[in-house]
């Protein structure tokens, strides 16, 4: 059904056609030339072309005034000293690493919580699907600034306890802290694929396993955890590449610095930086191949490290 | 994925007393030791008590929701001194004074981001749609290999390809205009979308189309008369998704529209942040309330499709 689940199937059984299927039914062609033509021309001039050009000018020095000057492996060394390319580096994994597995177990948590044929559901799934929805936004990115600022919200509650508050956002300590928070806020849309899942499982299984004397414990981690597992690899690829390539929270929180002292400059956010603001496009153009081979490696991680833990009923 | 399932109970091989698996299990269970009971306390109790603690987190997620709400209609200099959410003193200057604090007011943003979301929701409709049908529908050579390569081409960071087209819409004149971020739609580049209507396609019944063909419908017409009609649900969810997706992209709109005047509403919003700063929260709130009242509007409107689509896909 899933993206992930269809390119792992995609990927078994290679791009070559299965022997024995229909022949090709005649006219066939000329209208998927025709039904194609936009994608086609989308995928050329919008994705490839791009592509291409972009893995050119990552050789060269090009800031959009003069004509790009081949440099070979420059940028790539240059980013090997680059020192706030590592914290950026640093920043975003940190991110990732702990903000995808903790909004996870949110996203399950309450999964796990809210059985179906429960009362109230479709209110409950609502409104913990609607920060997934605005969370992306520069409004609630505002808002974030100002409820983890040294006047916000935070701070008078913790004063309403007479606990000193601090600046969250300009403290380089915690600033990376307030992000993370937001995205395990937005844990709606991995609960509702969740949901979707545990919906699969059939219930006559959790039947046999209390005749045989399962508490519910023994029920999750036996039954359900297991049953479970390709929708939380489904989750995880999603949200580790989406997370990755986060950006609008730490432009905005920061104002557009990935202040203070670095420590929310999100690679992405870096990368805009040098090639929007600095106009050194060979510079960004190499940093975006990285974040490519980055992603793709993680994925691929993901993939791989799934044969271990993903378990396929079929 | 449908909410509806069958309950699959197995015959029962010799004649059990009435009930269902679930009530005799049920009865097992409360005459089994206490170790194997689910919960010591009764389940009216139990579900009150859980019901309480979804209710206290629902409110504490919506929480700064509600209090963004609340401020935008609080005077500036009590947001920060009033926790509540009643606000002893209602003031909705900040709306007149946000709407009018940038260049243009703050309308005019709006109608830019709407012009951009109208052009994506056509673009990405009918080109999706068109690809799919090919993909769901039609044989042709190399099918697998451009539906795998479309699969990909939707976990591909935007980031490998904004510095050039940058550079390729900057040559075209294209900078401050709203074409860069309409034409992509319009050549199908939200492949999710392909995925998900071919996802959709492929479940609606061949014999319909070929019946059609055999009346001697082209395909033109298989697709217009008898694919877009029954895809409804399907084109609704792409619908309301590139309606959220367009109205809350940031990071686009920022490197292509650089004019004041072509700004969209969150490019204007965060202006609006860098040229006031901390000092008037409450026209600030204000705004952030009217940028995202259509993103509630469209969750409200399409809650049913988006549950389905995203249980389906994992878009968000």
């Amino acid at each position: 059904m899933s993206v992930v689940s269809e390119l792992r199937r995609t990927a078994r059984s290679g791009p070559s056609r299965a022997p024995g299927r229909a022949p090709l039914r005649r006219g066939d062609g000329r209208a998927a030339a025709v039904f194609l033509a936009p994608w086609f021309a989308g995928l050329l001039l919008v994705t490839v072309g791009p592509m291409v050009a972009s893995a050119y000018l990552s050789f060269t020095d090009y800031s959009l005034l003069s004509t790009p000057e081949w440099i070979g492996l420059d940028n790539f060394a240059r980013m090997l000293e680059d020192t706030r390319l590592h914290n950026s580096l640093r920043v975003t994994f940190t991110y990732v690493l702990v903000g995808v597995p903790l909004q996870l177990v949110a996203a399950l948590g309450l999964a796990l919580l809210l059985d179906r044929g429960m009362r109230g559901l479709p209110f409950y799934r609502s409104v913990f699907y609607l920060p997934s929805l605005l969370g992306g936004s520069v409004a609630i990115a505002i808002l974030w600034r100002q409820v983890f600022g040294v006047e916000g919200l935070v701070n008078a509650f913790l004063a309403f306890f007479n606990v000193p508050g601090r600046g969250w956002v300009s403290d380089p300590d915690t600033a990376l802290w307030t992000l993370v928070l937001l995205h395990v806020w937005t844990f709606g849309a991995p609960m509702i694929i969740f949901l979707a899942g545990l919906r699969q499982i059939p219930t006559m299984y959790y039947e046999a396993a209390s005749i045989d004397g399962a508490g519910r414990v023994r029920q999750f981690l036996h039954i359900t955890l297991p049953l479970l597992t390709p929708i939380v690899f489904f989750n995880l690829v999603l949200q580790v590449i989406g997370a990755f390539q986060s950006f609008t929270q730490a432009f905005v929180v920061s104002g557009g610095t990935g202040g203070p002292a670095d420590s929310t400059m999100f690679y992405t956010l870096y990368l805009y930086q040098r090639g929007f603001t600095a106009f050194d496009m060979g510079y960004a153009s190499a940093m975006a191949w990285l974040l490519v081979l980055i992603v793709a490696a993680l994925t691929a991680i993901n993939f791989f490290a799934s044969k271990f833990w993903v378990f396929y009923d079929d | 994925m449908t909410e509806v399932r069958v309950r699959t109970e197995p015959a029962p091989a010799t004649p059990v007393p009435a009930g269902t698996l679930a009530d005799r299990t049920r009865a097992l269970a409360a005459e089994a030791p206490a170790t194997h009971r689910r919960s010591p306390w009764p389940g009216r109790v139990r579900s009150v008590l859980k019901h309480a603690g979804l209710i206290a987190l629902a409110v504490a997620m919506i929480y700064p929701l509600i209090w963004l709400l609340v401020s935008s209609i609080k005077p500036t200099e009590i947001i920060f001194r009033d926790l509540s959410l009643i606000p002893a003193q209602t003031d909705f200057t900040n709306y007149t004074e946000g709407w009018n604090a940038l260049g243009r007011p703050f309308g005019h943003y709006l109608m830019n981001s709407a012009i951009i979301v109208l052009g994506s929701l056509v673009g990405n409709l009918l080109a999706c749609s068109m690809a799919a049908y090919a993909f769901a529908r039609l044989e042709f050579r190399g099918r697998k290999l451009w539906f795998a390569i479309m699969l990909m081409s939707i976990m591909l960071p935007i980031h490998v390809i904004i510095v050039p087209q940058y550079i390729l819409f900057s040559q075209v004149g294209w900078i401050n205009t709203f074409w860069p971020l309409i034409v992509p739609k319009l050549l199908a580049t939200d492949a999710f979308f392909v995925f998900l209507m071919v996802q959709f396609f492929r479940g609606i019944p061949r014999e319909l189309d070929e019946a059609a063909r055999l009346d001697g419908c082209g395909h033109g017409r298989i697709y217009a008369r008898i694919m877009m009609p029954l895809a409804l649900p399907a084109l609704a969810t792409t619908a309301i998704f590139t309606f959220i997706w367009t109205w809350n992209d940031f990071f686009s709109q920022l490197i292509f529209l650089t004019k004041p005047d072509m700004h969209t509403a969150p490019v204007a919003l965060r202006t609006f942040l860098d040229s006031t700063g901390q000092s008037s929260w409450g026209p600030m709130f204000a705004m952030s309330i009217v940028s995202i009242i259509p993103v509630f509007l469209a969750f409200l409107f399409g809650q049913k499709y988006l549950v389905k689509g995203i249980a389906t896909t994992g878009i968000k």
